[in-house]
């Protein structure tokens, strides 16, 4: 029977709570934390983020009455306490596949994270995981190489690669900063990195620095006999720019590009990974902005979200936090979100923060980059955790050896090596990394010295592991 | 803190040359090439030898030796092709190769027996 018009406001639960809702396999999932406003029971404010993240406004309209609102609203379908925090509480809620256009980061995220932030009745808001249901992940590009076409273009295997962000971030000229990416690469890394402040400043223009990074990639390839890249950063202040230096690039010969996605938005994120899908470019991504948005744990977007958004939108690689350097992360959650990067389905798993499964099917993984503040004695530590899947990249660990750049670079190669030959034997890196690096500095004193350098650190973590909601 | 000293590396040495994985540590021995072997065959991957001129080492594809060995799992045996190889071409680099045909890559590739540069 129809429904007849009942202008006024009507409770959002009403409508939009629905308790006994079995999510579709085709529907996104979405789990906020929300702290209500005093007096707000629970099932209202649950209900109206559905509402005001779908379908819903303040007031019921006669328009609503000219289409299927039942079959296009969000539903909020459970509730749950957050551990650790008696104010916050867990609303999961389902939104129709069809409240989406096909292909589109930028639309999912205006819906699920656009008005409803700054919504009234909730005095925080934090979306903390989203589901996305295989039928939309089949409907966007992903990243445009992936894992194992990028190992195979830059011939590395059985081992992490190897990185180094060339400083100091400004300020250098276009030739000197070249100077700088030479030697790392000819010491032994496989990558150097543009900061991600490095654009086109007026002390270096991109088209210069471009120039002379791909003599130093050409010299250190002709003199190693080894596969070498350095990240142009393309970023750009307009689409058309950004278009032209990523062309610019290419008919370099440079095997790679960079971009940062949440400072550039995902409308020119997605546009640059179609084009380096369609041009045969690696994308390495960038999250400056990330801690604006994820860094609250009550309010914002958590990293695992954005992490699945650039996954959608695409990029080869993306920073993920060290665990042990100087950005410190929590280890489980780090684990959870390099596993939804990497990996083709993910389980649900609560104690990493992963609050639903994904399922990823033959997208490209995205190769995780461990970046900030870690240096040779980090090397056990960081292939234990991240695996041969990542990019070790090490700025000051390279640049700050006391010999320069290219001493810098040998010892952090020698130490990878030396890590990822112990754990093939079956040793246990955490625990027999002093023993692993010292032996392998015999026989290198660019490593002998890089260790006397940065001296110790310990190999114990137990004092940060632990997880997001427990500790707040 | 020793003297600084310099980075031996150049265009003219070929002793600069790099291949890839394990190429900036010492040459492995007999039995650090064996517990590699172990790894590749404890991770259900396919091993292979190839090799190739020093000089060709940055092409993709190098020489296969025979096929790869599709499930052997006998250490011995991969070990024994391995030599094989290297006694057929004493002057080229044989790499073992662990072929991961889930991810359609290589799980493992390292060089044991490393050529005459030139």
């Amino acid at each position: 029977m129809a429904k007849t018009y009942n202008a006024g406001v009507k409770d959002y639960r009403e409508t939009y709570w629905m308790p006994d809702y079995t999510p579709l396999d085709t529907d996104f999932l979405a789990c906020f934390k929300v702290i209500p406003q005093e007096g707000v029971p629970r099932e209202e404010a649950a209900a109206a983020v559905a509402a005001e993240s779908s379908t819903g406004t303040w007031t019921t309209v006669w328009t609503d009455l000219l289409t299927d609102l039942d079959y296009y609203k969000g539903r909020a379908y459970a509730i749950e306490d957050v551990p650790g925090n008696d104010e916050a509480f867990y609303a999961f809620i389902a939104y129709p596949i069809d409240l989406f256009e096909e292909g589109s980061v930028v639309n999912i995220l205006t819906s699920l994270v656009g008005n409803v932030f700054g919504f009234k009745a909730v005095r925080a808001l934090r979306l903390e995981d989203v589901r996305i249901p295989i039928a939309y992940v089949k409907t966007c590009g992903g990243p445009p190489n992936g894992i194992q076409v990028e190992r195979d273009k830059m011939n590395k295997y059985g081992r992490p690669m190897l990185g180094c962000t060339i400083k100091p971030k400004l300020g250098l000229s276009a030739k000197n900063y070249g100077r700088a990416v030479y030697e790392v690469l000819r010491g032994g890394l496989d990558f150097a990195k543009d900061d991600e402040n490095v654009n086109s400043q007026p002390f270096m223009r991109w088209r210069d620095r471009y120039d002379y990074v791909m003599e130093a990639i050409q010299k250190a390839e002709a003199e190693t006999g080894e596969k070498k890249g350095s990240y142009l950063n393309v970023t750009a202040p307009t689409p058309d720019e950004m278009f032209k230096r990523a062309e610019y690039a290419k008919e370099l010969g440079a095997p790679i590009i960079m971009h940062d996605y949440l400072t550039a938005g995902f409308t020119a994120n997605t546009g640059l990974a179609n084009w380096c899908r369609d041009n045969g470019m690696l994308l390495h991504i960038h999250r400056a902005m990330h801690a604006v948005i994820d860094r609250n744990p009550n309010h914002g977007i958590h990293f695992r979200v954005l992490t699945k958004m650039l996954r959608l939108s695409g990029g080869d690689h993306l920073h993920s936090g060290t665990v042990v350097g100087k950005l410190e992360g929590d280890r489980e959650a780090t684990l959870g979100w390099i596993d939804t990067m990497r990996d083709s389905f993910i389980k649900e798993d609560r104690s990493r923060g992963i609050m639903f499964d994904q399922d990823w099917g033959s997208m490209p993984g995205v190769f995780p980059v461990a970046s900030g503040g870690i240096h040779v004695w980090h090397m056990p530590a960081l292939v234990n955790i991240f695996g041969d899947d990542s990019v070790l990249q090490f700025g000051g660990g390279t640049l700050g050896h006391p010999w320069g750049n290219a001493a810098g670079a040998a010892a952090n190669r020698v130490a990878l090596e030396a890590c990822v030959e112990a754990r093939n034997e079956g040793r246990e890196l955490e625990k027999e990394g002093k023993d692993i690096l010292t032996n392998a500095a015999k026989s290198s004193p660019e490593l002998a010295t890089a260790m006397e350098t940065w001296k110790e650190i310990k190999f114990e973590f137990d004092t940060v592991d632990k997880l997001d909601v427990q500790h707040r | 803190m020793s003297e600084m000293q310099d980075y031996k590396s150049s265009l003219s040495d070929v002793n600069s040359r790099k291949f890839e994985t394990f190429s900036y540590l010492p040459e492995m021995s007999e039995e650090q090439i064996r517990k590699q072997v172990e790894y590749i065959v404890s991770k259900g991957w396919n091993p292979a030898i190839e090799h190739t001129e020093p000089e060709n080492a940055m092409s993709s594809y190098w020489y296969m030796w025979k096929l790869p060995m599709f499930g052997e799992t006998d250490v011995d045996r991969i070990l024994g092709e391995a030599e094989a190889c290297h006694k057929a071409h004493p002057n080229n680099h044989v790499r073992l190769v662990g072929y991961d045909n889930y991810a359609q890559s290589k799980g493992a590739e390292m060089v044991i027996y490393r050529g005459k540069p030139v």
